[in-house]
């Protein structure tokens, strides 16, 4: 069995020490949490955490039925294998040492869809959302700049079929 | 209408009341004096611990005799950290307990005041849930849900943290939130049901097995189900081997019965259950202690894994049938349609095990032999007495030398193996069952790590009898330094080279306390000091010197699988 990189939906109660459980879920066995988000959902008392793990199938399994079991967990939606829309958001900062840099790093954002949100003498902010694929596609090119700050977040998710994916 | 305003505190012992508390182990401290004040007006006994982890043990020697809820309090910081073993030992054996602890006040938490430990994020590992409460209109539905999550599905310890000043808030004498538990996904995972298609599933498989073994454990205590069980293994002719843990839930003397497997069990149960063509592993975990290496563990067998919990199927071992429901059900439902085969060959091949390695030890008549006492204690007490060791050798031969019939007859610390257990856990299963008789059988090293609460015992007056197995060793680690470590003591022996006589005097001890024992030292005595020890009203050691010379046997060594078995 290969691991393979999965992304799981959680409606969990939107109660204090809730991240800690599921965190600790993941900790206490060894399992690596690649990306992690959670905010609350339109209901107040309720948030949704998108996991992205890495594992063989027993250990997704059982990631699966442990996160099933926490008290606080309402529901449990492994996406990966069906269809489903991703997006990750990067905001990144980079030195541009003259005009030509410049121009080079707004083409490749424009290239990307992406727009520039900061701009200071000889320093661009950029950003960019979509797949994870081509959030890393965009980092491998803007690389050969130099990079003064990173912030890559977790991935959202939904479904692409009608209805929910889980209760909401 | 104004009702009538108590505090944070009275409310939560009310809210015990009414949830049937009726007795509970509590060590105050200056957070959780609010609680006890409260307790003064309550009809709870509160039986106060010479130590929190006494208390902790206690409650869950309570809840484990019982199967009710075992309460415990303590204060704050090291209050609350002295807890951690019990709420360990209850998570690992699945045993319904709440636990409250103080906390400082809610304005003071993170500051580092004094007494302050986040009991909440220390116990996160250890507990089925937890709760920190930061108003006191909160306390009824906590109190309820607590509740209802320790003994529901599989059971496990809650642990409830109350800052003192939610201790000393006015708040109405309002319970309606008791009514109010919002648990719904929850609720709807513990009642699930077992499926027509899942039963019949289990029968086909059944129908084609030639050597079927039913693999039991504490599940099957923890659910009630022990008579579906014998009528389950009586209809379908099928041999029984259980847990440590489920010890009890099918009688020993059952001709059915393979009494229990693993590192320490029978020859033939060992050999049964590996050697079966269909496991039929009902309220089990297929803990390593039982499997050995888990990949040879029944290799040959189709495996049919019957849990409450649905982590447990797949975890440690791959069912071809996995099926998520309570055990009774799906007793109940098979016992509606009998499958009986008469599996002769198989039988005869389990008879002719168990003749030719039956359960005994190399008997000699000049030392007083452990699985001797054991042996003798289950005699003089016509098999009816509940047992409750700690952990290590002692506890291995409490296991398999007393005659065990009923569930909840051995108490024991089987998950976490937690030395220290049998005195405490003893003490709360007597306060249970007032009027069973409930032998601690120890060991001297075990003993000496909560030997404290014989000052309980004393002051509450509750008549524990206690036999310790005194060979002046570590002797579970001895027997494995012996075995694979050439003999050489890695600080495992607890006798003084200063004295003569063994150590510590456990009766002059005892004394001080104002317990009356007996010492032995000679085969021949030990018949009459058991009856000594049973005659005598309230608690009595017994301090039988042992020696250490014997060995639990049979024996599979770590990583090695039933063929491996040491039996001599």
């Amino acid at each position: 069995m290969s691991a393979r990189k999965h992304t799981i939906s959680v409606l969990v109660q939107n109660k204090f020490g809730v991240l800690s459980r599921i965190s600790g879920l993941f900790s206490g066995r060894g399992y690596n949490i690649c990306s992690l988000t959670v905010n609350q959902t339109n209901d107040p008392a309720i948030s949704k955490m998108t996991i992205v793990t890495e594992g063989d199938d027993a250990v997704l399994e059982q990631i699966d039925k442990q996160l099933k079991k926490l008290i606080d967990v309402i529901s449990v939606t492994d996406l990966t294998g069906s269809e489903f829309v991703e997006r990750e958001l990067l905001l990144i900062k980079v030195k541009t040492k003259d005009a030509e840099e410049r121009a080079e790093v707004i083409q490749l954002t424009e290239l990307f869809k992406g727009q520039v949100v900061t701009v200071n003498h000889g320093e661009l902010g950029i950003e960019i959302q979509g797949r994870a694929a081509k959030i890393d596609n965009f980092i491998s090119l803007i690389e050969k700049f130099e990079i003064v700050e990173f912030a890559r977040s977790g991935r959202v998710a939904v479904s692409r079929t009608e209805g929910a994916s889980s209760v909401i | 209408m104004t009702k009538k305003k108590i505090k944070g505190s009275e409310l939560t012992i009310q809210c015990l009341e009414r949830l049937g508390t009726e007795l509970m182990f509590a060590y105050p401290g200056g957070f959780s004096m609010e609680l006890h004040q409260a307790l003064q007006k309550s009809p709870i006994r509160v039986i106060l611990p010479r130590h929190e982890q006494g208390g902790a043990f206690a409650a869950g020697g309570y809840a484990r005799a019982t199967g009710k809820v075992g309460v415990c309090m303590a204060t704050s910081g090291p209050g609350a950290t002295n807890l951690i073993s019990g709420i360990a030992d209850a998570y690992m054996d699945s045993i319904p307990t709440v636990f409250i602890t103080g906390q400082v006040p809610t304005h003071m938490i993170g500051k580092n005041v004094f007494q302050e430990t986040d009991i909440i994020g220390v116990t996160r590992p250890i507990v089925k849930h937890s709760y920190l409460i930061l108003s006191a209109a909160e306390i009824p539905q906590v109190m309820a849900e607590a509740f209802h999550i320790a003994t529901s599905g599989r059971p496990g310890p809650v642990v409830v943290d109350i800052p003192k000043n939610v201790q000393q808030e006015m708040i109405d004498a309002d319970f309606s939130g008791m009514d109010n538990i919002k648990l719904d996904v929850y609720e709807e995972s513990i009642q699930v049901k077992p499926q027509e298609s899942d039963i019949e599933r289990i029968r086909a498989a059944i129908a084609e097995a030639k050597r079927p073994c039913l693999y039991v454990g504490g599940g099957i205590i923890s659910a009630e189900a022990s008579k579906e069980l014998l009528q389950f293994a009586e209809s379908f002719n099928i041999p029984v081997t259980t847990t440590l843990m489920g010890i009890g839930a099918f009688p020993d003397r059952h001709p059915l019965s393979l009494k229990w497997l693993g590192m320490h069990g029978t020859y033939y149960a060992n050999y049964a259950a590996n050697e079966c063509d269909l496991l039929l592993a009902f309220g089990t975990r297929f803990d390593d202690r039982v499997t050995g290496p888990v990949a040879t563990f029944a290799a040959g067998a189709k495996i049919v894994h019957v849990d409450i919990d649905l982590t447990e199927i797949n975890k440690n071992k791959v069912a071809d049938i996995g099926i998520v429901a309570n055990i009774k059900d799906v007793l109940t439902e098979l016992n509606k349609e009998p499958l009986y085969k008469d599996y002769a060959e198989w039988h005869a091949m389990i008879r002719q095990w168990k003749e030719e390695h039956p359960l005994t030890y190399c008997k000699n008549t000049e030392t007083i032999q452990p699985q001797y006492v054991v042996e003798r204690l289950s005699a003089l007490t016509n098999g009816k007495a509940v047992i409750v060791p700690g952990v290590g050798q002692h506890q291995m031969f409490a296991a398999q030398f007393y005659d065990y019939s009923e569930p909840r007859q051995l108490l024991t610390s089987g998950g976490l193996g937690a030395m220290g257990f049998g005195l405490p856990a003893a003490m709360g299963a007597k306060l249970a069952c007032p009027e069973k008789i409930i032998v601690n059988i120890d060991g001297d090293g075990s003993f000496q790590m909560n030997i404290q609460e014989l000052g309980t015992l004393h002051t509450e007056d509750i008549g524990v009898k206690m036999i310790i197995l005194n060979n002046q060793h570590l002797g579970m680690v001895a027997q494995w330094e012996d075995r694979f470590y050439g003999s050489v003591r890695g600080n495992t022996v607890l006798g003084s080279t200063r004295t003569e006589r063994p150590y510590p005097d456990f009766v002059t001890i005892a004394k001080g306390f104002m317990i009356p024992g007996r010492e032995v030292y000679r085969r021949e005595d030990v018949d009459a000091a058991i009856e000594e020890m049973l005659n005598t009203d309230g608690p009595f050691i017994l301090d039988v010197h042992t020696g250490y010379a014997e060995h639990v046997l049979p024996m599979i060594k770590p990583g090695g699988t039933y063929k491996d078995m040491i039996t001599e």
